[in-house]
């Protein structure tokens, strides 16, 4: 049907290549804050030597396999799946919002999920015994999920008319339902007994020091499950770059992409936030960094933003680790530091944004 | 062929749609012409499904509201009036989404992104970036991405369809020229071409047939001498229009008086 003779060489503009490059340096990058996260540490456990004995058959020390295998490894595979997520949805969240800027932290998506962690803390005493053990840990995680979709859903609406979003709306949304959110928190804070506040005071620090096999195996499955959903959006998200209509002029199904995505970012961000409490600002450097590097097409955006908001997250913890040891600074310290630049350099240099 | 009949469209109370009787056929360039307000952009919404209707429509006999929408991606590409773009692609990557759009992948969707481009003179304009070209070279960036979503005007399931909503308004003459070429050949190849148009004269000179809108219904439609009259136009756009040279190959031209009637 189609007789054009097929290009041999590279042409301009097409950065695929570039992109796939990118991803096996990213992912080599990941491997490095990976083996530098499970090296790095209170307690002296050489890193090289453990996985020596391993290899060997040898076998660990019992105070290597502690430190290694409950504390190091829960907390490395903590921030790269927060990591991964906090990137991802920062990119779907964009796309669907056809604006860099958009971002669940930001946009009060992380607020709606924070308060529904809260309430699940402070009103778990409150079901009837038998439900509450059986929906037992999955309770936080759950209602961090429905808090951050039931942000996302008011804030699309709230936005988006006729198919177009006010990014001014948007942003003034996201204060307002941070504002309620925080509000409604405050509230349930002042609720809740001794021993729930110590668990809220933790987990409001914002912290992968919580981390815990336990705890990953609500979260990890459905932060797998989310991202493994985004990957059937990219094509859909690059259409809408388009606009609504163009989109569905070109055969994109657009309701269920715009569905999809915000139920993968509800999720991703909810389960985010009850492992890790609020980390800001991942959503919104990796996807843009990437964008500048190799363009726009989120068919490489996804997979790379999981791959640097991972490697960058652990990076950030190692950083926590160190910088005042023995004490920890919380990381959503250290990703505000590097993000909240970031994100007024973004502002700066395109203020037309504001205007669309 | 498409066959609209009974095409209303309100919005809010107002009916800008009112009892539409619409047909184009394949091989043929169509045009949409009309005073502002009129109901041309609103014909051509409701043809391509972007906006909601009562009436009855046909595409090739079947009914789009029917068909998923990769399927009718395949039928039909639509060039809107105005085009937005979010993020910072490239000339290429925009014009490639179009191919893969059109169910091409791989070499072939960049040997069409390619050769389309060529076709609306933007060759070598790959690696730039759209947002930085001007209001002219950005909309004929768009055609190339529409064009490539419907490369073949003919498949082995028929004629496929151009929509085009003012696919001049931004262009210069020549290219305004060559923009019209390119939609009458897509014609001439077995496609079909919708077409809404502002200026008369192209109009004369490249549709086969004409459709003329006034206050959301059919003023006239048919060959381009039945509508191109002087009393039709003078009437329906409210001031006085002359059309001078009727037949040859310099067709007709409709010239303005400077005084109202």
């Amino acid at each position: 049907m189609v007789a054009l003779s097929e290009p041999t060489a590279p042409v301009a503009g097409d950065r695929r290549g570039r992109a796939r490059q990118t991803t096996w340096g990213l992912a080599l990058l990941l491997l490095i804050a990976a083996w530098a996260s499970l090296a790095t540490g209170a307690a002296g456990v050489s890193l090289s030597e453990a996985l020596g004995r391993l290899i060997s058959g040898e076998g660990l020390s019992l105070q290597d396999r502690v430190v290694l295998g409950q504390i190091r490894l829960p907390r490395l595979v903590t921030g790269l799946l927060v990591g991964a997520a906090l990137a991802v949805s920062g990119a779907v969240m964009q796309g669907l919002f056809r604006n860099p800027l958009a971002d669940p932290g930001l946009v009060g998506v992380g607020a709606g999920a924070g308060l529904g962690a809260v309430a699940a803390i402070v009103l778990s005493g409150l079901l009837p015994a038998g439900l509450a053990a059986a929906t037992g840990m999955y309770t936080v995680p759950i209602a961090a999920f429905v808090g951050g979709w039931a942000a996302t859903l008011i804030l699309y609406r709230v936005s988006t008319r006729a198919g177009r979003t006010s990014v001014a709306t948007m942003l003034l949304a996201g204060i307002a339902m941070q504002a309620l959110a925080g509000a409604a928190t405050g509230l349930l804070v002042y609720a809740a007994d001794d021993s729930q506040l110590r668990d809220l005071t933790f987990w409001q620090l914002g912290s992968l020091a919580g981390a815990s096999w336990a705890k990953l195996a609500v979260a990890a499955p459905i932060i797998a499950i989310a991202l493994l959903g985004t990957w059937g959006l990219a094509r859909g998200l690059n259409g809408l770059a388009l606009g609504e209509a163009t989109a569905a002029h070109m055969g994109i199904p657009v309701q269920r992409v715009k569905n999809l995505s915000i139920l993968c970012v509800a999720a991703a961000t909810g389960a985010a936030v009850a492992v890790s409490g609020g980390i800001g600002f991942i959503g919104i450097v990796v996807p843009h960094l990437l964008r500048l590097a190799t363009g726009p097409d989120h068919r490489n955006l996804l997979p790379n933003a999981a791959l640097l908001g991972a490697s960058l997250l652990v990076g950030a913890d190692i950083f926590a680790r160190l910088v005042l040891a023995p004490a920890e600074l919380p990381i959503g310290i250290v990703t505000a530091l590097i993000g909240a630049p970031v994100f007024l350099w973004i502002l700066l240099r395109r203020r037309g944004l504001l205007d669309m | 062929m498409i066959d609209a009949r009974q095409i209303e469209v309100s919005l809010g109370r107002r009916r800008v749609l009112n009892r539409v009787d619409f047909q184009a056929r394949a091989g043929e360039l169509t045009a949409i012409v009309g005073p502002n307000g009129s109901g041309k952009t609103t014909l051509i919404r409701a043809l391509t499904s972007e906006i909601g209707f009562t009436g009855q429509l046909r595409i090739n006999d079947r009914d789009p509201g029917q068909l998923k929408p990769w399927v009718l991606a395949q039928l039909r590409g639509v060039l809107a009036q105005s085009a937005q773009l979010a993020f910072p692609f490239t000339v290429f990557e925009v014009v490639r989404l179009g191919a893969e759009a059109g169910g091409h992948a791989g070499p072939e969707a960049t040997a069409l992104a390619q050769a389309a481009l060529a076709r609306v003179d933007l060759a070598g304009y790959e690696g730039r970036r759209y947002q930085a070209l001007s209001g002219g070279e950005q909309q004929r960036v768009q055609l190339a991405r529409v064009l490539c979503q419907v490369w073949d005007a003919v498949t082995p399931e028929g004629p496929r369809w151009l929509f085009l909503d003012e696919p001049v308004s931004a262009l210069d003459i020549g290219h305004q020229l060559q923009v019209m070429r390119l939609a009458r050949d897509y014609a001439r190849q077995g496609g079909g071409v919708v077409a809404v148009m502002h200026d008369l004269n192209l109009t004369a000179m490249f549709a086969d047939r004409i459709v003329l809108m006034e206050a959301g219904e059919i003023a006239a439609t048919g060959p381009v001498t039945e509508v191109l009259r002087a009393d039709i136009l003078s009437r329906v756009y409210g001031c006085r229009l002359n059309v001078m040279g009727a037949g040859g190959d310099a067709g007709l031209l409709v010239v303005p008086a400077a005084e109202p009637v």
